[in-house]
């Protein structure tokens, strides 16, 4: 929407398409002209908890397929584990379309690093700094990518995982964990991991976090992934359900016994 | 309209009248003042002779630890124990209350205590107070009909459950509890699984810590065992104990002020009557 004599302006510079903006004078889009700058965002399809432990051979992550519109589970096949380049896995906790945007960064990244040809690829460090920046400057711009990232990978024989969240917070550590899986999964891998787990030890631990997550976190389905990332190469499983318990005979009857609860 | 048979008691009965006026004042950025929470990881469960429950013995004033070694754990009955998280003064006040309306009950039926008396009058009563009474309590204990675990929340709610956690470090008890409970337990066992939740709720929540106490509820019997586990033992004790000799002090000025000379005795007749 446009005033009147803006009009003229826009003639003027027909091939520009910015102006300055009426109340700050800085550069802006016409479409931002007549609106106070603002880029609050609410998130609107989001992804719940990814979880990442470093084991014996590299890193493995797990998360599920769900995307949820607000309190409806929509999307129940959202891969949120994407490999990234050679040598990394990128997990994503929170807005989708924010993630395929950041994937869509790395990709480019990637792809210029490729274009060099020199023998030197980027590894799961360099990625994470580079998002750290991004994630960061986006932040303090009041324009955030609505997203808490887990990187995990290995190279040269050194493993790595991290992770960073929308305000930029990054940090390194042996267990990894985004929204919910923070206050379920953590207690867990604090008191079960280990150093050198085994790729059948870590996938337990991973499935046993997800089926507390499963219970717990109303946002989560099951149908999940595991991904791992070794020297080899990146691998991410097919989607599969765990199963749940609900033969507790407690649960048969709750109020056997207790007559006048409920 | 006629007066009618009801009539409202005299005094007693919470006046919500300064709700609005409290409300305003926040919204105008006065600071209520910050009351005792007792933060918190309380857990129950049941195995298969009885009830167990679980509590931490932190208790914070906002940011600071006020009370580092509290008792969460309430006596209801002698067969019936409640944990209580939420803000102290209430979980306190709501126990010792039905506490005694328990006992004289009792009295009243010349019959051991049921835990679905405890729970009715506490719902009842939260319920009433429309959730202004921030108490969340864990109820446990063994009957005539059986071991029972029940949750209520502060608005008047309660569920009946096999296992259960509440506070501020509820998620990270009930991660351990999700992973690791079996129906049927023993003793052992049960205490064992209480002690691992209380712990991840100590070590892994800031609103709970120092050590784990520890109520076990059979058939015709209760312990409670008091700081069962203490998993935060002071580290830098000087086994030497701590003393300060002659000599360690500097000494800048010295003063003396002899006290004899202000005492005047005065030789004279006893006191007359």
């Amino acid at each position: 929407m446009l005033a009147a004599a803006q009009k003229d302006e826009k003639k003027d510079q027909a091939l520009k398409n910015h102006v300055g903006h009426p109340q700050t004078g800085r550069d802006c889009p016409f479409t931002l002209l007549n609106s106070p700058i603002s880029h609050t965002q609410y998130p609107y399809v989001t992804g719940t908890s990814v979880l990442g432990i470093k084991y014996k051979d590299g890193v493995l992550l797990a998360s599920d397929m769900g995307g949820s519109y607000g309190s409806t589970l929509r999307y129940k096949s959202v891969q949120r584990l994407k490999p990234i380049g050679k040598h990394t896995l990128l997990g994503a906790g929170g807005e989708i379309s924010d993630f395929q945007e950041i994937v869509r960064y790395l990709d480019e990244l990637i792809l210029y690093d490729n274009m060099w040809d020199d023998g030197n690829s980027l590894g799961p460090k360099e990625v994470h700094n580079y998002l750290n920046r991004l994630m960061y400057n986006r932040r303090n711009k009041f324009n955030p990518l609505w997203n808490t990232l887990v990187l995990g990978g290995v190279k040269n024989g050194q493993k790595y995982l991290g992770t960073v969240n929308m305000i930029g917070v990054h940090y390194e550590e042996n267990h990894v964990a985004t929204g919910f899986g923070n206050h379920l999964a953590r207690p867990i891998f604090r008191d079960e991991w280990h150093e050198d787990m085994t790729f059948e030890e870590g996938v337990k631990l991973l499935e046993k976090c997800m089926l507390v997550l499963l219970y717990r976190d109303r946002s989560a389905v099951n149908k999940l992934q595991i991904a791992k990332i070794t020297e080899e190469g990146a691998t991410i499983s097919e989607p599969y359900a765990i199963k749940t318990h609900w033969e507790l005979e407690a649960f048969k009857n709750p109020a056997t016994g207790a007559v006048g609860s409920w | 309209m006629a007066n009618t048979a009801i009539e409202l008691p005299p005094k007693g009965g919470f006046s919500f009248d300064l709700c609005r006026r409290n409300e305003m004042l926040a919204k105008k950025g006065v600071q209520s003042p910050s009351f005792r929470k007792t933060g918190t990881t309380i857990v129950g469960l049941v195995f298969q002779d009885g009830v167990i429950l679980g509590a931490d013995t932190r208790a914070t004033e906002g940011p600071i630890v006020c009370d580092k070694n509290c008792e969460k754990i309430h006596y209801m009955a002698p067969n019936i124990y409640c944990c209580g998280a939420g803000t102290a003064a209430d979980t306190e006040a709501v126990t010792d209350m039905v506490s005694s309306q328990l006992e004289l009950h009792r009295y009243a039926t010349g019959r051991e205590s049921r835990v679905v008396t405890a729970l009715t009058l506490l719902k009842s009563h939260l319920y009433s107070y429309q959730g202004h009474v921030s108490a969340a309590l864990v109820l446990g204990g063994v009957d005539c009909t059986g071991p029972h675990l029940h949750t209520i929340y502060p608005h008047g709610s309660t569920d009946t459950l096999p296992f259960a956690t509440m506070g501020s470090g509820s998620l990270a008890a009930m991660a351990m509890f999700e992973s690791r409970y079996r129906e049927g337990m023993t003793r052992e066992e049960g205490i064992k699984l209480v002690c691992q939740a209380i712990c991840s709720g100590i070590f892994n929540d800031l609103g709970s810590g120092s050590n784990v106490d520890v109520c076990v509820i059979t058939k015709g019997q209760k312990e409670y065992l008091r700081n069962y586990e203490l998993p935060n033992p002071r580290t830098y004790v000087s086994s030497k104990g701590y003393s300060f000799a002659k000599g360690h002090t500097e000494v800048l000025s010295t003063k003396i002020t002899p006290l004899k000379e202000h005492v005047k005795i005065i030789e004279g007749d006893a006191m007359e009557e």
